[in-house]
């Protein structure tokens, strides 16, 4: 009987070595696996009470997390004018997780970037709690604030301005946009009834950024990339005469193609392509579309940057120049109609490449992240994304853009001693009477600090043009008479 | 092979000692919780702890009177595991703004003032083994008094409680020890007509059928009730009891290998038939399908208790850091979970070997008892201790599916509480009469040939 106990000893021990076994497992082996499970809060609850670093506008907080006693947590995230900066800062929500740079810089804002370990170690003897870093933005919020004033509220519209040498965004704003502290508030309940009411709101969709996120057919402004496809094949420059018939049928098809019925295109059925691009008429290029065929188009929106996942450090939708395409379909195409499609962002890159000389800066959001201490743990140096075309070509192009600004269809935009290159563009939506209306270029044309982009979607021509244009001038205005 | 290692020295002060280690550390785990989670130094915490310290002294001062050659390990672990656990539960109250700790207080007295007087009014475990029958009656009562319309009450879908007033009390939990009392009294006055007589098949012995059957049928019906009131861990315990016992009392190992088919058959059986059954098991395998996971009874439970364990880690968060409390019944079920996260793997580890050390100091009182009765109850008692904290810590680490059982000692709940105590008062006892030197009770001697401490002292004496 004895030796029968002794064995239900052992059968005990081994019960226990199993239940220890099984507790090793789950706390030592697999908790790093448990605790990045999607399923699992932990982790984020954890975040929420720690104090997440801050996002900086020239140094002061447009997101900030402010010690609070109401509520579960120990902060609460506080954005400061969170219209203005809606789309850049994204939220941090308990319910609804995090978006744009909340979400994109969050190891820095968390502390956890590999820019912190030393601090992690330190902080894991001292006892202290992890702080986060703070981001500091590109944005001059000046500017930021003067752009947003020119959307008028109840227009979807974005507005982006870039410095071309560096590729750092001075401004990037959307509208419609909303209160970002709705989605911050810690009760789930509260979260939920205030993003219903977000639902609601035309053209807005909180998880996407437009100037990044919307994917828009260019309408004319993608007649940049045919001016460099016609210049790069040598067959075309700025003094090339081409036809310029009212109406071209479309190769392939009985159907035609006309130039734009309200412009200054009629009075000539045969001209420059300087005249031609000042007054942005389609039919000429449809016969370059012809003549250069749909290769020579793709290899240039891929070098300005087409088919590219961007992360500025936000994620930024690829645009989209179609694979297949018939005769019809490329020269539906290089007037920026038919499933070509593009980015806010991507337009305004087209503007600094061709500013840059030919080179693109990588586009950029953050200039540095700081310590809780202040102490620069990386700063964001100027990247260059790619060779868009030749520093020939692209001063070439950028004459050719001075026309529209100077006798076509930008001249509202025109200020007195200041040389401005831009190209203007609409594209029409559907069998609508609504279009996008775009405009994106830079100035001084000669030495470009700045290169601007403004889309108003779905708009009457009339409308989008009187906020394309004469809204370039302001935002220039703003920036060169500082 | 010496049967009795402790010289027969009552150790009372060792007792003492440790009681007093135990008592430090359920005070200072309690204390943490305040300063962590900014309640501080209370007037709670003094009325508490003192309230436990001097429960456990008197429990002490009666093993002085009453016992005092009982093994002076079992208590320090038991009030130590005890207080942990009021520590814990306090802590969840914090977090959900209960009050369970304070009725777990006043629990713990009553299951210790009941230990006490099991200790006082009993004496000697022997005197049990005459209530053979009349433990058997009182557990066919006790299972059945949740069945009483009117008395019995239902949460979530198991109707093992009866509810007086506001009060709830689970009558299983005592069951458990009658039960033991009736296999352990009937298996020690039948056991030589079991070995000898029956037939052998193959490797098995059979007993007779009428030997074993009133067993048998005893049991069946215990797991059968258990069953219709939907008590998954009950049954298992109630059937690990079963087996320890009749293998420690026949000594055959094919009672084992039996007895595991039956677990086997039973359990398909109960899968394929019973929907909470399928329910739990599918919860297991599947615990982290999103569909499992997000469905009403699904894994929800486990699974957080399983991110609870996760984000305590090696180190845990420290008592009052996690966030136990989002694990459902963090408290009493999950209460390993809970402790798991603020005290971490090391944490529970220790919390595991006093277990660890509780059980074996039972099986050791087993070990030394000089009645077969004694033998079978502690090591089933003991052996009940571990199976729970086996399958409860097994279903939280989903090395098994998450069965309803308690921590013992630790979890909430004051029958669970109670019957524990009762458990404990027992162990002491029969350890008492294990180490009691024999020339003090001359009567104790000779009852069972296995057991002749004096020559094994002599021998043990000849070596040193």
């Amino acid at each position: 009987m004895n030796q029968a106990i002794r064995n239900t000893w052992m059968a005990v021990m081994l019960m226990f070595l199993l239940a220890l076994g099984a507790l090793s497992y789950v706390q030592f082996f697999a908790a790093g696996d448990l605790n990045d499970n999607a399923l699992n809060r932990r982790p984020l609850y954890k975040e929420f009470d720690l104090p997440r670093g801050a996002i900086l506008a020239d140094g002061k907080p447009i997101a900030e997390s402010v010690p609070t006693t109401e509520g579960q947590f120990d902060y609460q995230r506080v954005y400061n004018d969170p219209e203005l900066y809606a789309h850049l800062t994204g939220f941090y929500s308990l319910t609804f997780g995090s978006r744009q740079l909340e979400s994109a810089m969050n190891k820095e804002l968390t502390g956890q970037s590999d820019d912190q370990w030393l601090d992690r170690i330190k902080n894991l003897f001292s006892g202290q709690a992890t702080q986060g870093a703070s981001v500091e933005t590109t944005i001059d919020p000046r500017l930021q604030k003067v752009a947003y004033d020119l959307i008028p509220n109840g227009v979807q519209g974005t507005i982006i301005v870039s410095e071309p040498k560096t590729g750092n965004i001075l401004a990037m704003v959307s509208k419609p946009s909303y209160d970002t502290n709705l989605m911050a508030v810690q009760s789930s309940k509260r979260a939920n009834e205030n993003m219903n009411k977000l639902l609601d709101v035309p053209g807005l969709n909180i998880n996407v950024n437009p100037a990044v996120g919307h994917l828009i057919p260019p309408g004319s402004t993608f007649k940049i990339f045919d001016i460099v496809a016609g210049l790069e094949s040598g067959k075309y420059n700025a003094d090339t005469v081409m036809k310029n018939p009212a109406r071209i049928k479309l190769p392939g098809s009985t159907a035609t193609l006309g130039n734009f019925y309200g412009g200054n295109c009629a009075a000539k059925t045969e001209a420059t392509l300087a005249w031609i691009v000042a007054n942005s008429c389609n039919t000429p290029f449809v016969s370059m579309s012809q003549d250069l065929g749909a290769e020579a188009f793709r290899k240039v929106t891929t070098n300005f940057g087409f088919g590219q996942q961007l992360n500025i450090p936000v994620k930024v939708t690829p645009s989209v120049f179609p694979a297949e395409l018939t005769g019809s379909q490329l020269a539906q195409s290089v007037i920026g109609q038919f499933d070509v499609k593009v980015t806010p962002l991507q337009m305004n890159m087209a503007a600094m490449g061709i500013a840059n000389g030919g080179v693109i800066m990588e586009p950029n959001l953050v200039k540095q992240v700081m310590a809780p201490d202040l102490r620069v743990l990386s700063t964001t140096k100027p990247k260059v994304l790619g060779t868009a075309t030749s520093p020939e070509i692209a001063a070439q192009v950028t004459d050719l853009m001075r026309g529209p600004v100077q006798y076509g269809t930008a001249r509202s935009a025109a200020i007195p001693g200041l040389d401005i290159a831009a190209k203007t563009g609409t594209s029409q939506i559907g069998n609508t009477d609504l279009v996008n209306s775009w405009i994106t270029g830079f100035a001084p044309a000669d030495d470009p600090q700045v290169a601007v982009t403004i889309v108003m979607e779905k708009i009457d021509f009339k409308t989008g043009s009187s906020l394309t244009s004469p809204n370039l001038k302001k935002i220039l205005e703003a920036v060169f008479n500082q | 092979m010496s049967e009795l290692q402790t010289p027969p020295v009552p150790r009372r002060n060792m007792e003492l000692l440790l009681l007093l280690l135990a008592l430090f550390v359920s005070l200072a785990a309690y204390y943490l919780v305040g300063l962590n989670t900014d309640v501080g130094f209370d007037q709670d915490f003094l009325v508490q702890g003192g309230i436990l310290a001097g429960l456990a002294l008197m429990v002490h001062v009666s093993l002085r009177i009453w016992a005092k050659y009982a093994d002076p390990v079992i208590l320090p672990s038991v009030v130590a595991l005890n207080g942990i656990g009021l520590a814990m539960i306090h802590r969840i109250d914090i977090s959900k703004g209960s009050t369970v700790a304070f009725r777990q207080l006043l629990w713990t007295g009553v299951a210790i003032v009941v230990a006490i007087v099991v200790l006082w009014a009993i004496r000697d475990h022997r005197t049990l083994g005459k209530f053979t029958y009349i433990a058997l009656l009182v557990s066919v009562v006790l299972l059945l008094l949740p069945m009483v319309p009117g008395l019995g009450h239902e949460v979530y879908g198991a109707r093992i409680w009866i509810k007086i007033g506001s009060m709830t009390f689970q009558p299983g939990e005592i069951a458990k020890i009658t039960l033991a009392i009736f296999f352990a009294g009937y298996l020690s006055s039948n056991r030589d007509l079991i070995l000898m007589a029956g037939r052998k098949i193959g490797p098995l012995q059979l007993p007779r059928a009428r030997d074993l059957a009133p067993m048998i049928v005893a049991w069946l019906v215990s797991i059968g009730v258990l069953v219709m009131q939907r008590d998954l861990g009950s049954s298992i315990l109630l059937f690990g009891l079963f087996l320890v016992i009749i293998y420690v009392a026949t000594g055959r190992i094919s009672w084992i290998v039996i007895g595991m088919v039956f677990v086997t058959v039973g359990g398909i059986f109960a899968y394929q038939t019973m929907a909470h059954v399928t329910r739990r098991i599918d919860g297991w395998l599947n615990a982290f399908d999103p569909n499992v996971y997000y469905a009403k009874y699904g894994s929800a439970q486990i699974v957080e208790g399983l991110f609870g364990l996760a984000n305590g880690g090696l180190l845990g968060t420290g008592l009052g850091n996690g966030r136990p409390g989002d694990v459902p019944l963090a408290n009493s079920d999950m209460i390993i979970a809970s402790l798991g996260e603020e005290l971490g793997l090391i944490g529970l580890s220790a919390i595991v070997l006093l277990y660890v050390i509780l059980v074996s100091r039972g099986l050791r009182a087993a070990l030394g008892a000089r009645d077969t009765f004694g033998k079978l109850l502690a090591t089933g008692l003991s052996f009940t201790l571990a199976l729970q904290c086996f399958v409860v810590i097994g279903g939280v680490t989903r090395l098994i599916p998450l069965t309803g059982l308690t921590t013992p000692f630790m979890a909430a709940g004051g029958s669970s509480l109670l019957a524990n105590w009762i458990i404990v008062a027992l162990l002491l006892m029969i350890s008492h009469n294990a180490r009691r030197p024999i020339a003090v009770n001359p009567s104790a001697t000779g009852e069972v040939a296995t057991a002749a401490p004096g020559k094994n002292r002599l021998r043990k004496g000849a070596k040193a």
